[in-house]
């Protein structure tokens, strides 16, 4: 009965809270993702500095008081651009990984519950997507549509729907099974609702670790585009550009690739530590197998 | 109950139904050539072993298996052919509960909002807190307390949730009721709750019921007519007192010769019918009688005739081509 108890509806929003909060990783990964948003909202008021202050007598300064990460060849606060930077990444994180979301939820609803020649339609289009290396992918999409913030955006958000249409495919193939579902077509209830109010509902723990490990990923394709030049713009920031145009100067100025740097890795671990801890909460898979360690000793 | 020999309105008729599902094996028949009528303020018992067909015949009866051949009428019209969009307006008139009530109410959803699905789906309360009023009414009809409305399926104990699986099938006022195993999952104590429940909610509102069952005994205490199954074929049919008196096909009276007796003597002198083998694959069905290759009495004849559910006294029927003769020469020291 207390296994049943513990693993549905509210309850499992509590545990992962409290299981983020007990464990140490996760924690650390929450406190970080929890600066990120803050400066990604606020960025541009707590900077120092404009972005785009150009200081032609303090051209790569090492990290100082005044400028704790330095500043690069047109003396510009690497400090300010890095936090300002953070909402690009966010900003495309988040718009991305909804496309992503909004796009292969759905497919996955419809292959999965109506199986047969839509099923195979739908999957084997996100079989082809799924084939090409995610970066490839996205250069090509954005070679196509032209290089810029929102076409980036869309590139990922293209790249990362097929992961979501599979993990809900699999997860609709099981509920769908249900005597519940049964149940509700007994009743009368017609097929969108019995996708919205039964099957997702009951799907959502794997989707929302997929979602948050997605991002990780998602913001690593944006630095990776930014720094091809095929994301964000200059001047405007973003970490991939700024680490792109720090590599002229790794043996000089250190600082203006290890901060961008940095703070892409600290934001991509933050995401996976959240990811990784949600999913031990919430994927019943995992959760079977923690389970049954546990009662095997 | 009505005065005998004067039909009383069909509520839901199978004819000559038949449901073969494809396997790696061959075709299954699950259920091979059944017919059968529920008529309005009875319940129809239908008992047999696991694999008999007879959930798949209370499934049929709501198309949701789709039949093979054969037809379902429901309240006069055949919705043998319906599509499922046509059907879901028909799903109000006959309702089901299911065996498993853990498996079968929503982990996710509130008691309430399961028990007034059927009134959303349907658009039959205005508004929440008419909606709200009635889930608490049908709570209080199945003996719970109103505010378990707000608690999920896991929060209540076995019966519990029976009798909220109970209070969904009742929430559309559905003319028949499918009782798929309703008792199977649960408790002895448990068991006697429910199905006195569900007599008493039958005398209240008038309702009628397909119980299907593989309990002999329930299937008695419930029901007003019954029907036996075997590997996909009803073998006897008719009233608990003429089958549990007389049973006119040997595999009834296995089955019978199974069930203890209160009464220690009788109990002590009760001959057991021990029926040899496994029930056939129901991929490949004897040939004749399907009974035959377990059936105490089986003679030649019976390997090449398949014998019609025939009428061996009023209302009573059995499929055997020894009908009653078998039984006694089985019963007899």
């Amino acid at each position: 009965m207390s296994e049943h108890s513990e693993r549905t509806s509210e309850g499992q929003l509590r545990r992962a809270l409290s299981a983020l909060r007990h464990d140490p990783l996760a924690l650390t990964g929450s406190v970080v993702l929890a600066l990120l948003v803050v400066v990604g909202v606020a960025g541009s008021w707590l900077a120092p500095s404009g972005i785009n202050e150009v200081d032609v007598d303090r051209m790569l300064q090492p990290p100082s008081w005044s400028h704790p990460f330095g500043t690069d060849e047109l003396g510009r606060d690497v400090l300010s651009r890095v936090m300002v930077a953070a909402r690009v990444s966010l900003q495309v994180g988040l718009v991305s990984v909804g496309i992503a979301l909004a796009v292969g939820v759905t497919l996955g609803l419809f292959a999965g519950y109506y199986r047969g020649w839509l099923d195979n339609v739908l999957m084997r289009c996100m079989d082809v997507l799924f084939a090409f290396p995610v970066l490839l992918l996205a250069v090509a999409i954005v070679a196509v549509l032209g290089p810029g913030l929102l076409t980036a955006t869309v590139a990922i958000g293209v790249v990362y729907t097929p992961i979501f249409a599979r993990v809900t495919r699999a997860g609709v193939l099981s509920v769908r099974e249900q005597v519940f579902v049964r149940a509700a077509v007994s009743i009368g209830a017609s097929d969108l609702r019995i996708m919205r109010r039964h099957v997702l509902p009951n799907i959502a723990a794997p989707l929302i670790v997929q979602t948050s490990l997605s991002l990780a990923f998602a913001i690593l394709s944006e630095a990776a585009l930014s720094f091809l030049g095929l994301g964000v713009q200059p001047p405007a920031p973003a970490w991939g550009r700024m680490l792109y145009d720090g590599r002229g100067f790794v043996t000089e100025a250190w600082w203006l690739g290890f901060f961008p740097g940095a703070a892409i890795f600290l934001t991509v671990l933050a995401f996976n530590l959240v990811g990784d801890a949600l999913r031990d909460v919430l994927d019943p898979r995992q959760l079977t197998v923690s389970e049954a360690r546990r009662s095997a000793t | 109950m009505s005065a005998p020999r004067t039909p009383a309105e069909v509520v839901a008729e199978l004819n000559d139904l038949t449901v073969w599902f494809p396997s790696p094996a061959g075709m299954v028949r699950a259920v091979d050539g059944v017919s059968l009528q529920v008529r309005r303020g009875e319940t129809l018992g239908l008992v047999g072993e696991s694999g008999s067909g007879k959930s798949t015949t209370g499934l049929a009866l709501l198309r949701l298996v789709d039949p093979t051949s054969g037809s379902v009428r429901v309240a006069g019209q055949d919705v043998t052919r319906w599509s499922r969009r046509r059907l879901r307006a028909l799903r109000r008139r006959v309702a089901m509960v299911f065996q498993d009530p853990q498996a079968s109410l929503d982990p996710r959803r509130t008691i309430g909002a399961s028990i007034a699905e059927p009134l959303v789906v349907h658009r039959l309360s205005d508004g929440r807190a008419a909606r709200r009023r009635r889930v608490e009414e049908l709570l209080d009809m199945v003996g719970l307390r109103g505010d378990l409305a707000d608690r999920h399926p896991h929060e209540l104990s076995g019966g519990q949730r029976q009798r909220v699986g109970i209070a969904r099938a009742l929430a559309g006022e559905p003319d028949l009721i499918v009782l798929d195993e309703p008792i199977a999952s649960l408790d002895l104590s448990v068991q006697a709750q429910i199905m006195n429940l569900l007599r008493r909610l039958q005398r209240d509102l008038g309702l009628t019921y397909l119980f299907i069952a593989h309990d002999l005994a329930a299937v008695e205490h419930m029901s007003d007519r019954m029907a036996v199954m075997y590997l996909g074929r009803i073998v006897e049919s008719g009233t608990p007192a003429q089958i549990w008196r007389e049973p006119a096909h040997p595999y009834t009276a296995a089955l019978l010769s199974a069930v203890p007796v209160a009464d220690p003597q009788v109990e002590r002198e009760r001959r057991r019918i021990i029926l040899s083998g496994d029930i056939p694959s129901p991929v490949d069905p004897p040939a004749g009688c399907r009974f035959r290759t377990r059936c105490p009495q089986a003679r030649p004849e019976c390997a090449e005739t398949d014998p019609v559910l025939a009428e061996v006294d009023p209302d009573h029927r059995a499929a055997c081509l020894f009908a009653g003769a078998a039984v006694r020469a089985m019963r007899s020291p």
